[in-house]
């Protein structure tokens, strides 16, 4: 790895350190390097980072990587302890948990990855909406958002998932529905200490459409903040998930889902231990390295957080 | 200058309550409605639920017509608004009693788990944050960190399986799922529901001793939770008084030190602390939807479980009203505290 001091003699590092850089890319790059630096000094981060990506890498290549067929039953074989055969035993199916769980990775991105995509955009159209308009716009999309944010997100979810009936989609608008509105709450922070700035009048000046001036002037501004708090959420949104799957709500049998495994494995708690032990670690290992890289993030991001 | 503002002071602490009320109200009836809505929108025919699908065209239209479901919507939505408001949440499916009273039923369940958490979460957190603050960076510091960040990583279920398979399979310490062991099961008449107060008020003190190792663990889990939230805030909360200038005056002055943290600056972070753990007890009714489905606890969370499981659309709506109310009564009253009680916030 390159360190700072041997980029800094180098050309490339007086480059991207040059205190009147020629090109706003230049400027941005910079910017990038200085923030990679500080987000490397911390461990704790970059070890989170270096587990989301060895997940990423698991469930891209689940089918070369697990032995066995995740679903396929062979009842003669189950309740098998570890052995090199199965490397986290066997279910009260006679599945491979080893190779649920490696199975099992794509449901968990697929659920924090289509939350984000879904909750993510409708915060931040709501935000920006709200906060660029003002008034009475305003004032009714926050109430709206308010009432949202002062319920317990499981509860509500609990509730959306009971009206549309269990399932791993449902399981996932569900939890979009209760996500958003911390997203609209950034983004309408956001967006009033921006609206007011010279560059949004000089555009305004040009012509330049509401649309226009939210979509390309206000909402790129208000990425960087909310992909922070995205980060930080996902923890969040992996243990709801696999606490709607655990109660039978979210992802329905004989799907690898975490959560739903561990439910699963409750009946043989007394005797079979690996039933519950192993998608539990997997659920902790994963929301943890959410939670590492999330703070991490913040550190480098937000210069006004603690520590 | 003075007189003024001494004469304004209840006018405005009077707007600004009306302020808050008002927003409470709106809040519940936002909930109201998305509870509705859920309602409408059930793929369950609540009338064929009643009738059963046998029943003739003539039966199945006189039942709509019974249960009002051939009014316009917004007129469904304010009989549905004066029906909870007087506390009439329809009947369970499952139990056939109203939602109600099974609700007052299982509620002190969930009240004596979730305030017994609560203690802990305070016993444990709070001088844990105000530790970690004074000595920052030093090895408590780091393990308060890591408390705090596996609260926010482990699934709650799963550590309350863990604990289980620990104590009570692998060790037995202490006792398994269940309030109560089954054979001590309605021996005490409740007088307030809450099965530790109840026994003792029956001086029946063996099963008294039953229930509270039935407590421990699931309290203990729902605490460490709690804590690892308290400990979070009370450490953010401190580090911010201790750079205040008055800990700089009264340390100057020779106040001693034990004095100026448990005095000064936790004196001045009570109320936002009081405020954390009021919001942190509600955070705890959520969990105990969880941890009372791995314990069998048989308070409100498992109750809403069991009726989602279920389908009981009724007794899932009503639960949520209940708990929905609770955490807005958390939230007013955290409010009142801060804008009403604390002088700075004025």
């Amino acid at each position: 790895m390159m360190t700072h001091k041997a980029l800094k003699t180098g050309g490339m590092g007086e480059w991207l350190l040059a205190d009147t850089p020629d090109s706003a890319f230049q400027a941005w790059a910079g910017r990038a390097y200085l923030g990679l630096m500080a987000f490397m000094k911390n461990r704790l981060a970059v070890l989170g980072l270096l587990i989301i990506a060895i997940l990423i890498i698991i469930a891209v290549l689940a089918p070369v990587i697990a032995p066995y067929d995740p679903v396929e039953t062979n009842i003669g074989n189950r309740l098998q302890p570890l052995s090199f055969t199965h490397y986290f035993g066997t279910d009260e199916m006679g599945r491979d948990i080893f190779s649920r769980i490696v199975w099992g990775s794509r449901l968990t991105l697929y659920v924090i990855g289509l939350v984000a995509i879904i909750a993510a955009p409708v915060g931040i159209l709501v935000g920006t909406v709200a906060g660029y308009f003002g008034g009475i716009i305003d004032t009714m999309l926050m109430r709206i958002t308010d009432i949202f944010l002062a319920f317990p997100k499981l509860i509500l979810a609990l509730a959306f998932v009971s009206a549309l009936g269990p399932g791993i989609e449902n399981a996932i608008i569900a939890i979009s529905i209760t996500s958003w509105p911390p997203y609209a709450r950034i983004a309408r922070a956001e967006t009033i200490t921006i609206r007011n700035s010279d560059f949004i009048k000089a555009v305004k000046l040009q012509g330049a459409s509401a649309l226009r001036i939210i979509a390309g002037h206000i909402m790129p501004l208000c990425l960087p903040s909310l992909i922070i708090r995205v980060t930080l959420d996902m923890a969040g949104i992996i243990l709801t998930a696999a606490g709607l799957g655990f109660l039978g709500l979210g992802a329905q049998p004989p799907s690898p889902e975490w959560g739903a495994m561990t439910s699963s494995g409750r009946t043989y708690i007394i005797d079979h231990w690996w039933l519950i032990t192993m998608p539990g670690t997997a659920i902790f290992i994963v929301s943890l390295a959410f939670n590492l890289l999330g703070d991490g993030l913040r550190e480098v991001l937000d210069p006004r957080s603690d520590n | 200058m003075s007189e003024l503002l001494i004469r304004t002071r209840p006018i405005r602490t009077l707007k600004q309550t009306v302020r808050i009320l008002v927003m409470v109200a709106t809040t519940f009836l936002g909930l109201l409605l998305i509870t509705f809505l859920i309602g409408r929108i059930v793929p369950i025919d609540p009338v064929l639920a009643v009738v059963g699908d046998k029943a003739s065209p003539q039966v199945y239209e006189k039942a709509r017509i019974a249960m009002g479901l051939h009014l316009p919507l917004w007129k469904q939505f304010l009989i549905y608004i004066g029906n909870v408001v007087t506390g009439d949440f329809g009947t369970s499916v499952l139990t056939a009693n109203p939602v109600i009273d099974d609700i007052l039923r299982v509620f002190p369940a969930t009240f004596e788990l979730a305030g017994t958490a609560t203690v802990i979460g305070i016993l444990v957190g709070i001088p844990l944050g105000i530790f970690s603050a004074v000595k920052q960076g030093s090895f408590l510091d780091h393990v308060t960190r890591v408390i705090g960040l596996f609260g926010h990583s482990l699934p709650i279920f799963w550590l309350g399986l863990m604990a289980l398979m620990l104590f009570y399979v692998r060790l037995d310490l202490l006792p398994g799922p269940g309030r109560v062991d089954f054979f001590y099961e309605g021996i005490v008449t409740p007088v307030t529901g809450i099965l530790t107060i109840d026994s003792i008020v029956a001086g029946e003190w063996e099963i008294f001793r039953n229930a509270v190792y039935h407590l421990i663990l699931p309290a203990s889990l729902l605490g460490y939770y709690s804590s690892a939230y308290l400990l979070r805030m009370t450490r953010s909360f401190m580090i911010e008084q201790l750079r205040q200038e008055y800990i700089l005056t009264a340390r100057v002055k020779g106040v001693k030190e034990w004095k100026v943290i448990w005095g000064h600056a936790l004196g001045n972070c009570a109320i936002p602390l009081i405020t954390v753990i009021a919001l942190s007890f509600g955070t705890l009714l959520e969990g105990s939807v969880l941890t009372e489905t791995v314990f069998a606890w048989p308070g409100l969370g498992l109750y809403l479980t069991n009726s989602l499981l279920n389908a009981d659309m009724n007794a899932v709506l009503g639960s949520t009203i209940v708990v929905g109310a609770i955490f807005l009564g958390i939230n007013l009253f955290s409010d009142f505290l801060y804008k009403v009680m604390d002088p700075r916030a004025r």
